[in-house]
């Protein structure tokens, strides 16, 4: 199996959505924002950290106020670029601004089962199977916890699913399941054996956390800690927004932005002043709610918009993003779903965000499909051919090979046509077929992608991971359960 | 005479605007109207107007809260007045809310509680993070009807669990509706728990709620 990871460099499009002018104003609204209203903190050691570097801090709120020059000054600290490791080194990311990688998403608690189709509860079982799929598919760069291990012990949890990953892929790993301190240092504890010691591990993170904020303008008390630990231990951290216009956001995309990038940087700045140059990144997913309901929409073209100005402000503060993609609130593998991740993978590749997440997951990433992790795998594909745009030169413009045909022949026999005809997009699930041969079974799409999935899961043996590092882990894990 | 008044109170909840019904409560007082008239043929034919024009989809979300909203703090103005005179409102049922214990997701609870007391239900709304405990005694204490309780994550959402157990234990279990949600909450997750009810969100809750209640 190829251990090749597909990612988009060097594009040829390019999307200006913000101008410099906007991005500006963006930023001046976020500085006004910290330093006047103000973002929570609801962790002792976080408001230690900010009074201790002359931040207002509010003790009974937990709400800190600090001034533009201090969050400017931290922000300027974090580390342009880094790689994001795998167990496997020829898997490293580099997270260099020129790269898109694709991650699974997570953290879905139903699966439609890949042998009997049934949806159910997911459990550990579930997050290696799909760690295993991932693994083999060369469109998927790196993992998320796909899907909550139910069947574990609540104080386990995040660790379990952890292991289930490294013992089925030697890709990169992003949990963004941990979000307590005690299991973030065991989880450090655990990245350090598979790297081969701390050391080896600040050099080499096989890990990284990701944190979500607690909109608006908050974060959760047991993610900082975990946060800060992982900073220590120089294991890249990200916080994310998922600020929703309407609900935890202003209806208008702006303030969206303003106030879900509050939440961003004032963390950030935060793991800076405590860690300076601990390698972090800007995540978000931001959306707008429904108009009636008020649910995660999981796509709609302010999504689509979201996803290609996120990469222009984390680019602004010139560090990495993950970023929100795909993740379609559509119940099924349906028109809906092909357009949202569609579009939303399209914008924020545009921009060139540096890691996308959300493949695999059906509405509003709570129920995992392997058909729409192969499907959205495909998706990416298409982007990733669109994004190298048209190359105009002596050897494309072909203008012999047209003479050599002139007109009315055809351009099959050509040797420039066979020296280049694999440029040409082959895709693994459109319906290309003549009429009558769809009719026979009228098959699509949808039972493509899942055979593909059964047969990775079928045949697919991932590098194991050495069985002694295996009980080394599970070892850690069971002293955590005594 | 008042219907003028009853009136503006209408059009105050169809504005969502807070400020305009407690003023005209206050009003109310002033002029000696019966505060319990004033919520059914003021304030109410308003929240009855949105919640239509909601249902055929001429209003959105938005909507709904600030009218939910603006009844709520005319209802409050109203209070002092009702206990004076020794009369109630006819509440359809007394809901204990929270957001379980070490989870601190606010937004969907408190739209909850929105929707639930702007819908004639008296909402005690605990917060987030709210120790199991804490639950079981604001439930004996109020003498409620039905608790409800959200949680964001699979590890808090097993707090909803130990609620049940608790109200098992403490023997109310028959006497008190168990309505949860949250967005890990799923039916299979409702039938293991053996919970009463769930809505994936606000709207729908009332209506849960309402079928707890026999209404």
């Amino acid at each position: 199996m190829s251990k090749k990871i597909k990612s988009i460099t060097n594009p040829k499009l390019h999307l200006d959505v913000l101008t410099p002018a906007e991005v500006n104003k963006i930023h001046d609204a976020t500085l006004n924002i910290i330093e006047n209203v103000g973002v929570r903190f609801p962790s002792a050691r976080a408001l230690e950290i900010w009074e201790a570097n002359g931040a207002t801090v509010d003790r009974d709120s937990m709400i800190v106020k600090a001034k533009p020059h201090l969050i400017e000054a931290a922000l300027k600290k974090a580390p342009p670029k880094y790689n994001l490791c795998a167990r496997d080194p020829q898997q490293d990311l580099p997270l260099d601004g020129n790269h898109v990688f694709v991650g699974t998403d997570g953290c879905g608690v139903e699966i439609i089962d890949i042998h009997s189709g049934e949806r159910r509860t997911s459990r550990l079982h579930d997050v290696g199977e799909v760690a295993r799929v991932a693994d083999a598919t060369e469109e998927i760069g790196f993992h998320w916890v796909s899907l909550s291990a139910q069947d574990t012990p609540v104080e386990t949890r995040g660790l379990h699913e952890i292991k289930a990953i490294w013992e089925n892929s030697t890709k990169h790993l992003q949990t963004e399941s941990i979000y307590n301190e005690r299991e973030a240092r065991v989880a450090i504890e655990m990245a350090s054996l598979i790297a081969g010691g701390k050391e080896q591990l600040r050099k080499r993170p096989v890990l990284s956390l990701m944190q979500c904020t607690a909109p608006p303008l908050g974060h959760d008390g047991g993610s900082l800690d975990a946060a800060l630990v992982a900073a220590e231990a120089g294991i890249p951290t990200g916080f994310m927004t998922m600020s929703a216009a309407l609900t935890t956001g202003p209806a208008t995309m702006a303030g969206v932005l303003a106030v879900g990038n509050a939440e961003v940087i004032a963390a950030t700045a935060l793991i800076q002043l405590a860690y300076p140059g601990a390698p972090v990144f800007y995540a978000a997913a931001q959306t707008a709610s429904d108009l009636r309901n008020g649910a995660y929409t999981g796509g709609g073209p302010e999504d689509f918009l979201f996803g290609a100005a996120t990469n222009v402000l984390s680019d602004f503060y010139d560090i990495p993003l993950s970023m929100g993609s795909f993740a379609t609130g559509a119940k099924d593998s349906n028109w809906q779903a092909g357009i949202e991740n569609s579009l939303s993978t399209f914008m924020a590749c545009v921009s060139m965000s540096d890691m996308l997440l959300g493949l695999g997951f059906l509405h509003g990433s709570r129920i995992w499909s392997y058909a729409q992790m192969m499907m959205d795998a495909e998706i990416f594909s298409i982007v990733h051919k669109t994004m190298q745009g048209i190359v105009v030169d002596e050897e494309t413009l072909a203008l012999d090979t047209i003479a050599a045909v002139g007109p009315g022949g055809n351009f099959l026999s050509q040797k420039h046509t066979l020296k280049h005809m694999r440029d040409v997009f082959l895709p693994e699930f459109m319906d290309r077929r003549p009429y009558n041969v769809w009719e026979e079974k009228k098959d699509d799409a949808r039972d493509w992608a899942l055979a593909k999935a059964r047969n990775i899961l079928a045949t697919h043996q991932p590098d194991p991971l050495d069985e002694r590092l295996s009980k080394e882990l599970a070892r850690l894990i069971a002293a955590e359960e005594k | 005479m008042s219907t003028e008044l009853f009136k503006k109170m209408a059009q105050s909840i169809i504005d969502g605007d807070s400020d305009v019904s407690v003023e005209l409560a206050n009003q109310a007082v002033a002029e000696n109207i019966d505060p319990i008239q004033a919520i059914t043929d003021g304030y109410v034919v308003g929240v009855n107007v949105v919640g239509e024009a909601f249902a055929n989809g001429d209003a959105f979300l938005p909507e709904l809260v600030m009218a939910g909203e603006a009844m709520k703090a005319a209802v409050n103005a109203l209070e002092p007045e009702m206990k004076k005179r020794g009369t109630e409102r006819k509440m359809l049922g007394k809901i204990v809310l929270a957001t379980v214990e070490g989870d601190i997701h606010e937004i969907g609870k408190s739209l909850v509680g929105t929707m639930l007391s702007a819908s004639g239900f008296q909402v005690f709304d605990m917060g987030v993070d709210v120790a199991t405990a804490k639950i079981i005694a604001k439930v004996k204490e109020v003498d409620a009807d039905i608790v409800a309780m959200s949680a964001l994550l699979t590890t808090t959402m097993v707090k909803q669990k130990e609620v049940i157990d608790m109200l098992d234990k403490e023997g109310l279990r028959r006497k008190v509706k168990v309505m949860v949600g949250g967005a890990p909450v799923t039916r299979d997750w409702v039938q293991r728990i053996e919970a009463d009810g769930y809505s994936e969100d606000a709207i729908g809750a009332v209506n849960v709620a309402k079928n707890l209640m026999g209404i």
